[in-house]
């Protein structure tokens, strides 16, 4: 009864320290290094804790194969899930740059993405001619009517997969729009005509994109004229004019959206609430900002919660693994912890000294597997389907806050896994263990 | 066999031990069973029922319709069987958050799709009712809905003709999907195309279809039926491609992103440090037992049944540990898919899970076991004995 609640009241004491440590931010942590430290130069335990690690640390070499089980184990859950996390994040990160707050898009009433929406010429008018909406240098409201129409690609080095890759068909406007567009390579498509400009994301991931190529889209040939580069979600697409690719996909003269420079970010409340007013109108209005970050909510939620499932699992497998190698060790070293406890060394040493080891162990595999993953993922390219039914060209983005993120678990699976074994360590009979071979 | 009492006395020497491997091993069974799962969800092309279905789509846009004209002339093509066809409609119900799968379907689809099994009473109800509706015993339990409730659904994509972008559905019937439908085939909601082209407010909507579902006379005539109906379209200004309805489920699971791929590196990476673990704990074992499995070999026991005995404890504890770990799996995964509200479409854990995961552990231990396993068989009984 007595073990069942020391057992217990050890289970709280683990979950709360988890729960403490998970909310400590890194100037947290480097604190109580600092005070580790200081206590281990300046107090007499500390110093005695010192040795007693010194000792525990030359013999890792010995237990080669037991200690690397819990770097191995412990870069394997951190490397999971700081690829997860960075999958996440960088798709996140993609959608959330493709908007800002001094840019509104508008879209049919309830139609959600660009795909399903369609605006006659006249709504179209109506919306650019709106107050709000900046003028440019000639006078006339900077806005650009667009279309989403989506193809089939292959994809590169997979001839026979079909890849619904975005075309957009963009007013002349656009340039001042989205000034985060730049043209590295070949020129900007001339209106009128059948031809197209392809983002770098789309490009590197889509067979046939080159500049000087073309493309065959619904029935007619297109020739690929440039390459731009804009940093963000757009460079999953390919633009052309707006009435080419209407003409194309036999649209009319509707479009999809249309997405209007604002006067300041202030004056989107106004236009947003001039369209409502407005009874020719049945349309929705967002800043760009709130309409991209939206489209990324539900995918990145999913990665969180399976990267982080995925992390949790293997972490218990890692604790685990952890708790073994290192009852393991104090059993080898049972003699040698028993002698140092014979000629005068106290419990809080031996308990700290494992408790370092084994987070030192953890420390390593930690950066082992976040620095791996940073190596190969950090930037890596990946696309899936988004919100309009096509391709969304992302990076990973391996964070200096994931690579923490990852650190963290580490340390947090090192001190489950060290805890059990050096309290076992501090209760050992000093002359059993003496006595045993 | 007759060694199981000595093999399980070896594997629980060490109590503590055994039991932090065993939670190791339970762990990563556990992540195999419902990773596994979740591959299963994404490649719903396997189910067996569709093979004598192609599918013929717009070969440059999955946006793109095709005109319904095209029907008399696919159903000419000798080797077809029948032409149905279907339209995307883009239901929503009450909230943008409850996307339905919900299609416009010609009136012979149901017959085509016979893994859509309603009872005889409501396909009758269903064939007479205009804006009669039928859905999937999963997604009539997600909504609460009966037979008998009129439900609106909102459309995306298409308004009615009267501006209103609301569609009032009768559902006069609740399918189950028959053994070995494709995943997810219990969550779709079908009515009739008549009422989807007469109510449009796009008029010329009547003039064309989404896509093409072929039923052939034979599956092995697939290649040909399909190169036959393409050709039918060839270099007009509405190509099709038509493909097998697995190939084309699996060319779109393949745009989400490579799950398999994914999976598998997860899968790499926790067993890789699994083998180590378990295979250092064997080590272990074995070194302590070296006494022990000279004795062995004293009172007569050969070499190989010694080699035998270790590489059978690995597998014993391999196969204890992961038949826990993936029946937790299997427990949960089902609470997982009830758990996301039909978000997330996971299978049961499926016999070939099982099959693929004993198979792993069979291997595994047999892995972790035989360097130990071969050191025990070459144990020298004297120098053992003397603790040399």
């Amino acid at each position: 009864m007595k073990s069942f609640g020391t057992g217990l009241l050890m289970l709280l004491v683990v979950a709360a320290f988890l729960a403490l440590w998970i909310a400590l931010p890194w100037q947290g942590v480097v604190v109580l290094a600092v005070l580790l430290a200081l206590w281990m130069t300046l107090t007499r335990r500390g110093r005695q804790t010192w040795q007693v690690t010194r000792v525990g640390l030359s013999t890792v070499w010995q237990r080669l194969g037991s200690s690397s089980v819990v770097v191995v184990g412990i870069a394997g859950v951190v490397g999971v899930l700081v690829a997860m996390l960075a999958m996440s994040e960088g798709f996140a990160e993609t959608l959330r740059a493709t908007g800002n707050d001094h840019t509104a898009i508008v879209l049919r009433g309830g139609s959600q993405a660009e795909l399903n929406s369609v605006l006659d010429r006249d709504s179209a008018n109506v919306v650019i001619q709106a107050p709000g909406v900046k003028k440019g240098a000639d006078g006339k409201p900077i806005a650009s009517s667009e279309l989403v129409v989506v193809a089939n690609l292959p994809r590169k080095g997979d001839p026979n997969s079909d890849s619904n890759v975005p075309i957009r068909g963009v007013s002349g406007d656009v340039w001042a729009l989205r000034d985060q567009v730049k043209i590295v390579e070949g020129r900007k498509f001339n209106p009128g005509l059948r031809e197209l400009i392809v983002g770098k994301g789309a490009k590197a991931q889509f067979e046939g994109l080159d500049v000087g190529k073309s493309l065959r889209l619904a029935g007619q040939d297109w020739t690929i004229v440039g390459t731009f580069a804009s940093g963000d979600a757009l460079e999953s697409e390919l633009w052309g004019d707006t009435q080419s690719v209407a003409s194309a996909y036999r649209r009319g003269s509707s479009v999809a959206s249309v997405t209007v420079l604002l006067d300041s970010p202030k004056a989107f409340d106004a236009f947003k609430a001039n369209l409502a007013a407005d009874p020719r109108l049945k349309v929705d209005a967002t800043t760009t900002r709130e309409y991209f970050s939206k489209q990324s909510e539900g995918l990145t939620k999913v990665l969180r919660i399976v990267g982080i499932t995925v992390g949790i699992i293997m972490a218990i497998g890692a604790v685990f693994g952890a708790l073994n190698t290192m009852f393991a060790a104090i059993q080898a070293r049972a003699r040698e912890i028993a002698t140092l406890r014979a000629i005068g060394f106290r419990g809080v040493p031996v308990v700290v000294s494992v408790m370092l080891e084994t987070m030192l162990l953890a420390l390593l595999g930690g950066l082992i597997g976040a620095g791996i993953v940073w190596i190969i993922f950090n930037g890596y390219s990946a696309s899936t389907l988004g919100a309009n039914f096509s391709q969304v060209v992302f990076r990973f983005h391996v964070s200096g806050a994931l690579l923490w993120t990852g650190i963290k678990w580490a340390l947090a699976i090192g001190f489950i896994g060290g805890l059990f074994p050096a309290l076992r360590a501090a209760r050992l009979p000093v002359t059993t263990a003496l006595r045993e071979l | 066999m007759k060694y199981l009492h000595l093999i399980w006395a070896a594997l629980f020497r060490r109590k503590l031990r055994t039991f932090l491997t065993l939670v190791s091993i339970l762990a990563a069974f556990l992540l195999f069973g419902m990773l596994d799962a979740t591959r299963a969800a994404f490649s719903s092309g396997d189910s067996v029922i569709g093979v004598d279905r192609l599918l013929t789509t717009s070969r440059y846009s999955i946006i793109q319709s095709l005109p319904s004209s095209l029907a008399t002339r696919m159903q000419a093509i000798p080797g077809v069987k029948a032409v149905g066809h279907a339209n995307w409609f883009g239901g929503i119900y009450q909230d943008p958050k409850n996307f339905v799968l919900s299609f416009a379907v010609s009136d012979n689809y149901l017959d085509i799709y016979h893994e859509v099994q309603l009872p005889p009473e409501q396909r009758k109800a269903f064939e007479t009712t205009r804006t009669g509706a039928i859905v999937g015993e999963a997604l009539a339990k997600r909504f609460g809905w009966k037979v008998g409730d009129k439900i609106p659904l909102q459309s995306t994509i298409f308004p009615q003709r009267n501006g209103d972008k609301t569609w009032p559905f009768d559902i006069v019937g609740i399918y189950t999907p028959a053994k070995g439908a494709a995943n997810g085939t219990d969550q779709q909601f079908f009515f009739h195309y008549k009422y989807f082209q007469e109510a449009n407010a796009y008029q010329s909507i009547g003039n064309t279809v989404g896509w093409y579902v072929v039923q052939l006379t034979s599956s092995d005539k697939a290649d040909q039926v399909a190169k036959a109906i393409d050709a039918l379209s060839a270099n007009s200004d509405h190509e099709t491609k038509t493909q097998t309805e697995q190939a084309f489920n699996a060319s779109f699971a393949k745009q989400l992103g490579d799950i398999g791929l994914i999976v598998s590196a997860i899968m790499g990476a926790v067993f890789f440090t699994l083998i180590l673990l378990t295979g250092n704990t064997m080590a272990q074992a074995v070194r302590e037992r070296t006494n022990e499995l000279a004795v062995l070999k004293t009172i007569g026991f050969s070499s190989r049944s010694v080699l035998g005995m270790v590489l059978a404890e690995g597998i014993l504890l391999l196969v204890l540990g992961g038949v826990i770990g993936l029946a937790i799996a299997a427990v949960l995964v089902p609470i997982v898919a009830k758990g996301s509200g039909g978000m997330l479409n996971l299978p049961p854990i499926g016999t070939q899970t099982w099959l693929l995961g004993l198979g792993l552990m069979v291997v595994i231990g047999a892995l972790v076991g035989a360097l130990p396993a071969i050191r025990a068989m070459r144990l020298n009984i004297v120098d053992a004995l003397a603790g040399r």
